[in-house]
């Protein structure tokens, strides 16, 4: 192995310095997220039609039995708030995952097709088969991980453009959500209120079952999408770089799809398909952090706030109230138009 | 200080999809020399560099590496031996240099493992060597053509490999940063004792860089040894199919190609 060519001291130290300089300035940043993440959840849980002090929800929390509080905050508020955070930071990981894998803000999976296919899953299968719980997860996972390797064939021609992977993606998702809106409209006893979940993702009724296979999958894909975080930046470089540097690149991308795709299926089957929150948690935080670093976590916590934060703005900043995907759909859509003017405008084709 | 590494095709067979490209080639590659592969275009240049760097799978035959098949290494491993730098690596928008060279280290980096002293010297090394110590915080994309590729050539640095290969580094590059690079190149070479594998497309530039020359054509190696050795005027017609006439180099005492095509071309030419 080569002695380390002598390096003069200063320049050493340079380089240390920036290096913990970018590193604590992302430490920073990546903290302050998750201080207004736990904020926004505590503020969920206190305010609402009611106002519940923290001692309150402190006390529900531990079990006690505190009229009135017991039943809004312990059955309503808080699993709602819990899904917010797991499903958004799910939606989150996955789509920045997805989008620095294939180099494209536009790869985010809700775009090209992959929550589509979970949330079409889900509807058939709780619409038309009736089925429920677990059930609807595993009936999501296998149809967002068909989808997925069917807009990865159609799209291979001598590896994978992203371009022809998005628009083949796109072309897919519209179909899946005619399907979602066919199953819908079949089903004559439910309301819009449920229909709304599955078109565009709704945090509604949240039971702590719908709740529990969103942690589990979470904790079992996280960590997995995680440890591949120095591969997906070596595959920043361009497949060949990255192999060059030491990666398994193909062995690395299978894992984390799977993961990323579990990630997504698994949360849509519990909240809908909650509009552009994957595909705007990645650009977000990577406007906070600057370019260089791993954006898994902060995309995530963005994926998190994003969700708690629209989600009580649905249900208390207007007269009536939304579901959490109309105000997220309401946010995303302005960007994709701007994405695509501005890749328009730079010369590219998509 | 540097271990030499005897890197060396035995019957190498390669091809993508159903096309064959290169067929039952053999070669070693002279330890702390700098090697240059000359061809026409499409000869399968790259694809050999690609296979011996273990990127590409052999359809036969094998790569061996101090008597170790290359594709039976684990990646980690042989990235910390032999580093790659292919034609058009890509740079995430708006990455700074000092991120992109760091990038350099992955293959000594654990899964969850630290950033050490030891990292922190390898990049600034990298930096110093390649002179790009004052480019640290500027972003890669707003670089001159030679400054980033020097940048490239600074993370392959951060590897810190015996064994360099590189994929036609001075292509997009105006002369003065062609020479700038191959110098680049040269310095590490002589300094470091590293082992350098490259593509090149100009034969001068190659002949006068090269310590070892081979000529790849028809899918095989056509011929191999120093540039004087390979350079001659029935090698370039039969590798490129291009009649030249080739002088001494009066800069280098290099062998010089000088083309000959069907215009501008003297009517009595010299006597041969």
């Amino acid at each position: 192995m080569n002695a380390p060519a002598a390096a003069r001291p200063d320049v050493v130290q340079a380089v240390a310095r920036g290096r913990r300089r970018r590193a604590s300035r992302r430490l920073l940043i990546v903290l302050t997220l998750a201080a207004l993440v736990a904020a926004g959840f505590a503020v969920t849980l206190m305010a609402g039609r009611t106002f519940y002090p923290p001692e309150d929800v402190v006390r529900v929390i531990l079990g006690e039995r505190v009229p009135g509080a017991t039943f809004t905050v312990g059955r309503l508020r808080l699993p709602r708030a819990v899904l917010a955070v797991a499903a958004g930071f799910s939606f989150g990981l996955a789509g920045v995952t997805f989008q620095t894998m294939l180099r494209n803000p536009l790869a985010s999976p809700d775009i090209i097709g992959i929550s589509s296919g979970a949330s079409a899953a889900a509807a058939v299968a709780i619409v038309s088969f009736s089925l429920g719980g677990p059930e609807v997860s595993v009936f999501a996972i296998v149809s967002a991980l068909a989808v997925a390797m069917l807009i990865y064939a159609l799209a291979f021609r001598d590896g994978v453009a992203g371009t022809r992977l998005i628009l083949i993606g796109i072309g897919i998702s519209a179909m899946l959500e005619s399907l979602t809106a066919y199953v819908l409209s079949r089903a004559a006893e439910w309301d819009l209120q449920e229909a709304m979940r599955w078109l565009t993702g709704s945090l509604n009724g949240t039971t702590w079952q719908q709740v529990l296979p969103v942690l589990g999958a979470l904790a079992v894909l996280a960590p997995v999408l995680l440890s591949r975080a120095r591969d997906l930046s070596a595959m920043q470089l361009g497949d060949d770089t990255a192999a060059a540097l030491g990666v398994r690149v193909e062995r690395s991308r299978v894992a984390v799809i799977v993961a990323a795709v579990g990630l997504i299926a698994f949360a849509t089957a519990a909240a809908g398909p909650i509009a552009f929150v994957a595909f705007l948690s990645g650009p977000i935080a990577a406007r906070l952090l600057g370019p260089g670093g791993s954006l898994l976590v902060p995309a995530g916590l963005v994926g998190a706030l994003l969700v708690l934060a629209a989600d009580f703005a649905g249900q208390f900043a207007f007269g009536t109230r939304f579901p959490v995907g109309v105000i997220t759909g309401v946010l995303g859509a302005p960007y994709l138009v701007y994405l695509i003017v501005r890749t328009h405008r730079a010369g590219g084709s998509i | 200080m540097t271990t030499y590494h005897t890197l060396a095709a035995e019957n190498l067979t390669l091809g993508y999809g159903d096309r064959v490209v290169v067929t039952s080639l053999d070669l070693a590659v002279p330890p702390g020399a700098i090697t240059v592969v000359v061809g026409a275009n499409a000869c399968g240049k790259s694809t050999l560099l690609r296979s011996l760097s273990r990127l590409l799978a052999p359809r036969e035959g094998r790569v061996v590496l101090d008597g170790k098949e290359v594709h039976r290494t684990p990646a980690k491993k042989l990235a910390r031996t032999l580093g790659l730098l292919p034609q058009s690596p890509v740079a995430p928008e708006g990455i700074t240099v000092l991120d992109l060279v760091s990038r350099g280290r992955h293959p000594h980096q654990g899964v969850f493992s630290r950033w050490t002293a030891a990292d922190d010297a390898a990049v600034a090394a990298a930096l110093e060597a390649t002179r790009t110590t004052d480019l640290a915080d500027r972003a890669v994309d707003e670089l001159s053509g030679g400054q980033r590729q020097r940048v490239w050539i600074a993370m392959a640095l951060a590897q810190q490999t015996d064994l360099l290969l590189l994929d036609e580094p001075t292509t997009f590059l105006d002369a003065s940063h062609q020479i700038e690079v191959l110098d680049l190149l040269t310095d590490l070479n002589r300094d470091r004792g590293t082992t350098i594998v490259m593509v090149l497309h100009d034969l001068n530039l190659a002949a006068r860089y090269a310590d070892h020359l081979i000529a790849l054509a028809g899918r095989r190696l056509h011929a191999s040894g120093t540039p004087a050795e390979v350079l001659t005027e029935e090698n370039v017609r039969t590798v490129f199919g291009l009649d030249s006439r080739v002088i001494e180099d009066p800069v280098s005492g290099r062998p010089l190609v000088l083309p000959i095509g069907r215009h501008h071309v003297r009517t009595a030419p010299a006597a041969t």
